[in-house]
C-alpha cells in the first residue's frame, strides 16, 4: 500500500469516562488512493464519524486516539501538534460537514472567507485570491459567481451553501476531502446535485474523498470502495458494485435487505433483530454476534480480525478457509 | 372545485375513513405591528397548505411524499387536530371533525385517530415512566375501570410492539432509538384508535432499525385493520408502506394515485423529476437527468403553477394560470397545464415498477 | 375494531442493551438513579460546592434550631443585664471588666446586653423565613404566569410580559419600599407591625417574581413545541392538565436555579430594607436590623455588633449563591 494517498492502521480512539474507558473505534485499517472516493457507511454510533475527526484532528475531548496510526502521504499526522494540524487541514485535507451552516462565519461574506482562506494556504495576493475565489465559486456551480461572492452565508439557501462550503474545503487544491454526511441535511433533488458536483470534482482534480454516510443510497451513487463499520469496528470493505450486489458480512448483508426497495413488492422487509450495542457493553468475540442468524461458537468468544486483500475484506469467521488449520490463530495479516 | 373531481378511491361504494377537502392552512408569518409600522412592511402570509385533496379507504395506507417545505407536516397536524385549518374539511367516517369547536364535541373522535411523530428523543416526556406514557390515553379516556386492567392493558401494548412489561417500569432515556419509536407506538395504539397520522416515523431512524419500525407497522395495520396517513421524503419507504400516494409541492398536491400506477406512470413533472433523484442501488449504471433548481421560498411562492421555473415543460401559461387537478384512471389526481394539454406523454418506467394494473385499465385512458 | 391482546405479540431481545432491575422497589429505584445521576458527579467533584452546601446547612441549622441551639434567649428579657452591656468579643483583653470579653459572650454584647452570637442565630431565622417566604411567593406566582405566558401564547403573553417588563422597570428595592409605605399609610399603625412580616415577603416577592416568570415562558416555549406535548394534545389532554403534568416536571431544572439565586437576593434584599428601617418589626429583629443597629456604634469602637452579623450574612449570601452556580451549570448540559 506504498501508493496510498492515506492510510489508517489499527486506529484505535477511546473515550475516557468516570464509569470506564469506553472504546468507540477499535482497530481499524483502510487506505484511499489518489482519486479514489471510499465511502464510509455505518449506523449511528459506529464510529465512522470520529474515524473521519481523527484524520483531521479534530476529534472532540475527552475523546483521544489510543493506538495505531494515521499517514497521509507516507507522513504520521496522528501525533502532530494542533499548530501544525492546522496547517494541513485546508492545505491538504479538505472537510465538508453535514451542516453548511456551522462550517461558515455567518458575519464574514462568503468572499472574505474564500479570500482569507486561500490567502493562509498558499502565496496568492488579495487579488489573486479573490479571483481564485470567483472561479471556486464558478466550479462549485454558483451562477452569478462575481455579485454571489459578496454575499452572506444567509442569503444562500442550504444547496447553495453546501457549494459555498465545497468551494471552501477546495481552496487549497487539498489532495484528500473528508465529507461527513454532506448531504444528509439537504432535500433529495439537492443531494443527488452535490453528489455530482463531489464525483466531478474528484474526477477533475484527482482528488481523493473520504465520504461518511449512513445512506447505501449515497454510497452507490458516488464511491468506488465502501468500509462498513459496526460498533466501532470494520466488518467489511471491499469494490462498492461487490459489497452492494454481493454483501460478505451478515450485516452487511442485513443491512442491504432492510434498505426498501421501488418495485419490490414485498410484504416485509428483511430486518436485523436488536440493536447495535451501546459502547458500554460491546459483547466479546465478534460485536454483531448477538444478532447475527449464523453466529456459532467461535463467534461469540473470539473476535475475526478482518481478512483482507487489497481489494476487498470481511471481518467475519464464516470466511475463515484456513479455519480447520489453525483453529485458534487469527487468519489473514497481522 | 377539487372534490367536484375527486372520485372515491373505492369503486364499491365504501365511505372512505378519511377525506380531506379543500384544506388550507395559512401562517402569519409578518414582524411584531411596531416594526411593521417602522419598517413600512406588509403582513405576510406563508401558505403552507393551499387547497389539498384527497381521500383514503378503510384500512389502506396513503403517503403525502415531498422535498422540506412542501407542506406535508402541515396537512399532517391539520388532520390530527393540531392545527385549526385556515380553509377546508377533514372529514373523519363523515364528520368533519376540522369544524368542530368545543372540547366535548372533539372528545369522542380523539381516541380515534392518533399520531406518531418523527424525533423519537422528543416524542416521549423524559420524566415519565413508561408504563405513565403509555396508560395517558387510556386514563384520558377511561378505557379502564381499574388500576389492575390499565396495567394488564400496559403489559399487552408493550408485548405488542415487541418490548417486555418490565420496560414498562424504565425511563425513555434508557432506551434506543427504535425501542422508544416502539414506546410512542405503543401509546398510540392505546385508546385503540383506527386512524394513525405517521409524521416522518423512521426518518431519524437507522435502516436496520427503520426496517423493524415500517415492518411493525404493516404488522399492526394488518393485525388492527388499521388505516395510516404516513408522512415522508423517502420515496423507498413510501413506496414500501403505501397503498395511495400524493405527491407535494409547495403547499399543494401536484399528483395522487394508487402507489404502483404512480411510480410506474408518472406523470406530473416534478413527480418524474423526484423519481429522478432516487439513488440506484441496483447499480445498473441507469442515466439520470440532471434535476436543475431549488424549492422556492414558500413565503413568495411563484406565480401560476409554483413548479414552473424548474419545470422542463412550462410556457406562459404555467407561469400565470393554477392549473387545475384532474382526475387520473384507477383513481388519483394530477394538476398539472402541460398533462391537461397533452404536451406531455404518460411515461412508462417499466424498468423501474414491475407490471402492476391490467392491460383492462391502461386501455381505458 | 380489533383490540390487542398479547398472544399476538412475540417479544424480541430488543432490551438487552439496559439490564433491567425490576427486582428493585420504585423509592430505592429512585433514590439510587439519584445518587448514581450527573447531578451529585459533578457535586461530589467540586469542593467549592460541598464546602457552600456545608456552610448553608450549618446556617439553616443554627438559624432555624436557634432556640434550642442558641447560648442566651436574646427575648428572654429577664435574663438581660445591663451589666454586660457592649462586652467585646470573647478574646478580647482590655484594661477593665467592661471591655474585657467574657467566655459566655463569645461574639460580645450589644448595647442591651444581649449575646450578639444568639441575635445573629435568631436574626438569621427571621431573614432566612422572610427569604423563603418571599421566593416561595415569587415562585408560585411566576411559574404559574410564565406557564400560561408561554403556553397559551398571544394576547394573555403579551399582557403578562408587558406587566414584567413595567415591573422590570424599577428596581427591587424601590417596589419593596413602595408596598411598605402604601401599607403603613393604609394600615393603622398596631396592625401594621403585626403585619409587617407579611407585608415585607409580599414586597420583595413583588420584586423578583419577573425573573421566574421568564425563565419559564422561555422554557414554556421550547417545551410546547416538543413532540410529547403534541403528542398529549393529540390524546386529548387538557390544557392545564398538559402545562402541570408535562410541561411543568420539565421546566424545573431552571426554576431551581432561579430559585436558589434569588433566595441570595431576597435575603439580601430584606436585609436592606431592614437596614434602612422599613423592613421587620423592631420585635423580629433580622440580620439587616442587627446590622443597622450595630452601625450606630461602629464609631465608638464596638465593631462586634455590626461587623458580625454584616460577616454572617456575607458568608450565608454567597453560599447560597455559590450553590445557585453549581447548580446552573450541573443542570445545562452544554456546560458539563
Amino acid at each position: 500500500m506504498s501508493d496510498a494517498l492515506l492510510s489508517v492502521q489499527n486506529l484505535r480512539i477511546e473515550f475516557p469516562t468516570r464509569r470506564g474507558t469506553l472504546v468507540a473505534v477499535d482497530d481499524v485499517s483502510f487506505s484511499i488512493s489518489p482519486g479514489e472516493v471510499l465511502g464510509v457507511v455505518g449506523e449511528s454510533g459506529a464510529g465512522k464519524s470520529l474515524t473521519g475527526n481523527a484524520i483531521i484532528g479534530l476529534l472532540e475531548p475527552p475523546g483521544r486516539v489510543a493506538g495505531g496510526a494515521i499517514t497521509l502521504e507516507g507522513r504520521r499526522i496522528d501525533n502532530l501538534s494542533y499548530d501544525r494540524m492546522r496547517r494541513i487541514r485546508g492545505r491538504e485535507i479538505g472537510a465538508i460537514f453535514q451542516d453548511p451552516l456551522t462550517s461558515l462565519n455567518p458575519l464574514y461574506t462568503v468572499g472574505r472567507q474564500l479570500v482569507e482562506t486561500i490567502l493562509t494556504h498558499t502565496d496568492m495576493t488579495p487579488t489573486q485570491a479573490r479571483d481564485r475565489s470567483i472561479e471556486l465559486l464558478q466550479e462549485v456551480g454558483i451562477p452569478a459567481a462575481e455579485r454571489r461572492i459578496d454575499s452572506y452565508p444567509h442569503q444562500f439557501s442550504g444547496g447553495m451553501r453546501q457549494r459555498v462550503v465545497i468551494a471552501l474545503a477546495l481552496c487549497a487544491n487539498p489532495r484528500l476531502i473528508i465529507a461527513d454526511e454532506p448531504t444528509t441535511a439537504l432535500d433529495v433533488s439537492i443531494q443527488a446535485q452535490i453528489l455530482a458536483l463531489l464525483r466531478r470534482l474528484c474526477r477533475d482534480h484527482g482528488t481523493a474523498v473520504m465520504l461518511i454516510t449512513h445512506d447505501m443510497g449515497v454510497i452507490a451513487e458516488t464511491a468506488n470502495r465502501v468500509a462498513v463499520m459496526y460498533a466501532g469496528r470494520l466488518v467489511e470493505i471491499g469494490a462498492v458494485r461487490s459489497v452492494i450486489k454481493q454483501p460478505k458480512h451478515p450485516y452487511t448483508v442485513g443491512l442491504m435487505g432492510a434498505i426498501p426497495a421501488i418495485g419490490s413488492d414485498v410484504d416485509r422487509l428483511s430486518q436485523i433483530e436488536g440493536s447495535m450495542p451501546r459502547l458500554t457493553a460491546i459483547p466479546p468475540g465478534c460485536a454483531f454476534n448477538p444478532r447475527c442468524p449464523h453466529a456459532f461458537e467461535r463467534c461469540r468468544s473470539e473476535r475475526p480480525d478482518l481478512i483482507a486483500s487489497d481489494e476487498s475484506g470481511v471481518a467475519c469467521w464464516l470466511f475463515d478457509e484456513d479455519a480447520s488449520d489453525v483453529p485458534m490463530e487469527v487468519a489473514g495479516h497481522a | 372545485m377539487p372534490d367536484a373531481a375527486a372520485p372515491a378511491p373505492s369503486a364499491n361504494g365504501e365511505v372512505p375513513l378519511v377525506e380531506v377537502v379543500d384544506l388550507a392552512k395559512h401562517f402569519d408569518v409578518s414582524k411584531p405591528f411596531l416594526n411593521r409600522l417602522l419598517e413600512a412592511e406588509q403582513r405576510q402570509v406563508l401558505r403552507a397548505v393551499d387547497g389539498v385533496s384527497f381521500t383514503i379507504p378503510r384500512g389502506k395506507t396513503f403517503s403525502l411524499v415531498g422535498e422540506s417545505g412542501c407542506g406535508k407536516s402541515t396537512v399532517a397536524r391539520c388532520v390530527v387536530g393540531l392545527y385549526r385549518p385556515t380553509q377546508g374539511a377533514v372529514l373523519f367516517d363523515g364528520t368533519d371533525i376540522a369544524g368542530l369547536r368545543t372540547r366535548a364535541q372533539i372528545r369522542p373522535f380523539r381516541k380515534r385517530l392518533q399520531m406518531i411523530f418523527q424525533d423519537p428523543y422528543a416524542s416521549l416526556n423524559p420524566r415519565w415512566r413508561v408504563s405513565n406514557i403509555i396508560s395517558e390515553p387510556i386514563r384520558a379516556h377511561g378505557l379502564a375501570s381499574s388500576q389492575q386492567e390499565v396495567q394488564s392493558r400496559i403489559d399487552d401494548l408493550l408485548t405488542h410492539v415487541r418490548l417486555t412489561p418490565a420496560d414498562g417500569e424504565k425511563y425513555p432515556h434508557e432506551f434506543s432509538g427504535g425501542q422508544r419509536q416502539r414506546i410512542s407506538i405503543a401509546r398510540a395504539l392505546a385508546s385503540n384508535p383506527e386512524f394513525l397520522v405517521c409524521d416522518e416515523p423512521t426518518s431519524a431512524l437507522d435502516v436496520s432499525v427503520q426496517a423493524q419500525i415500517l415492518n411493525l407497522m404493516k404488522d399492526l395495520q394488518r393485525e388492527l385493520g388499521l388505516t395510516y396517513l404516513f408522512i415522508s421524503h423517502n420515496l423507498a419507504v413510501v413506496y414500501h408502506v403505501s397503498d395511495w400516494v400524493g405527491v407535494m409541492y409547495l403547499g399543494r398536491l401536484v399528483e395522487w394515485g394508487e402507489k404502483r400506477r404512480l411510480f410506474r406512470y408518472p406523470r406530473h413533472p416534478y413527480t418524474r423529476m423526484l423519481l429522478d433523484t432516487i439513488p440506484d442501488l441496483d447499480m445498473s449504471g441507469r442515466d439520470r437527468q440532471p434535476v436543475a433548481g431549488e424549492v422556492p421560498n414558500p413565503i413568495n411562492p411563484p406565480s401560476g403553477c409554483a413548479f414552473h421555473p424548474r419545470c422542463p415543460h412550462a410556457n406562459a401559461r404555467c407561469t400565470e394560470e393554477l392549473p387545475r387537478a384532474l382526475p387520473v384512471e384507477g383513481g388519483g389526481q394530477v394538476a398539472c397545464h402541460a398533462v391537461e394539454e397533452g404536451r406531455l406523454a404518460v411515461e412508462d418506467r417499466g424498468t423501474i415498477t414491475p407490471p402492476p394494473i391490467e392491460d383492462a385499465l391502461r386501455a381505458g385512458a | 375494531m380489533a383490540t390487542i391482546d398479547s398472544s399476538a405479540g412475540k417479544s424480541v431481545s430488543d432490551t438487552q442493551a439496559v439490564p433491567a432491575a425490576v427486582s428493585r422497589s420504585r423509592f430505592t429505584d429512585s433514590l439510587y438513579r439519584f445518587l448514581d445521576s450527573d447531578v451529585m458527579y459533578s457535586f461530589r467533584r467540586s469542593p467549592v460546592t460541598v464546602i457552600a452546601f456545608v456552610v448553608t446547612v450549618l446556617f439553616f441549622v443554627a438559624a432555624f434550631a436557634a432556640p434550642w441551639l442558641a447560648p442566651h434567649n436574646t427575648f428572654d428579657v429577664r435574663t438581660l443585664d445591663l451589666m454586660d452591656a457592649r462586652l467585646p468579643p470573647a478574646w478580647v483583653e482590655g484594661d477593665n471588666a467592661y471591655t474585657t470579653g467574657r467566655a459566655e459572650f463569645l461574639l460580645g454584647t450589644d448595647d442591651q446586653g444581649r449575646d450578639v452570637l444568639s441575635s445573629i442565630m435568631f436574626g438569621m431565622r427571621v431573614s432566612l423565613t422572610v427569604g423563603f417566604a418571599s421566593v416561595l411567593v415569587a415562585m408560585v406566582v411566576g411559574v404559574s404566569l410564565g406557564l400560561v405566558s408561554g403556553y397559551v401564547g398571544g394576547r394573555v403573553d403579551s399582557l403578562i410580559m408587558r406587566v414584567a417588563d413595567i415591573q422590570l422597570t424599577f428596581p427591587a428595592i424601590l417596589i419593596a419600599l413602595l408596598i411598605d409605605g402604601l401599607a403603613r399609610t393604609v394600615l393603622p399603625p398596631g396592625v401594621h407591625d403585626e403585619l409587617a412580616l407579611y407585608v415585607l415577603i409580599l414586597a420583595i416577592a413583588a420584586s423578583v417574581w419577573v425573573n421566574f416568570a421568564r425563565t419559564v415562558r422561555g422554557s414554556t416555549l421550547v417545551e410546547k413545541n416538543k413532540e410529547y406535548v403534541q403528542a398529549a394534545r393529540v390524546i386529548g389532554i387538557h390544557p392545564v392538565m398538559i402545562m402541570l403534568r408535562h410541561v411543568l416536571p420539565n421546566v424545573t431544572g431552571p426554576v431551581l436555579v432561579i430559585a436558589t439565586i434569588t433566595l441570595a437576593i431576597a435575603i439580601l434584599t430584606e436585609a436592606t430594607l431592614s437596614f434602612l428601617g422599613v423592613g421587620v418589626p423592631p420585635t423580629q429583629p433580622s440580620l439587616g436590623t442587627l446590622i443597622r443597629v450595630g452601625n450606630n456604634y461602629l464609631f465608638s469602637g464596638e465593631w462586634w455588633m455590626a461587623i458580625f452579623p454584616g460577616v454572617a450574612l456575607v458568608i450565608l449570601v454567597l453560599a447560597v449563591n455559590l450553590l445557585g452556580d453549581w447548580l446552573r451549570d450541573a443542570l445545562n448540559p452544554k456546560l458539563r
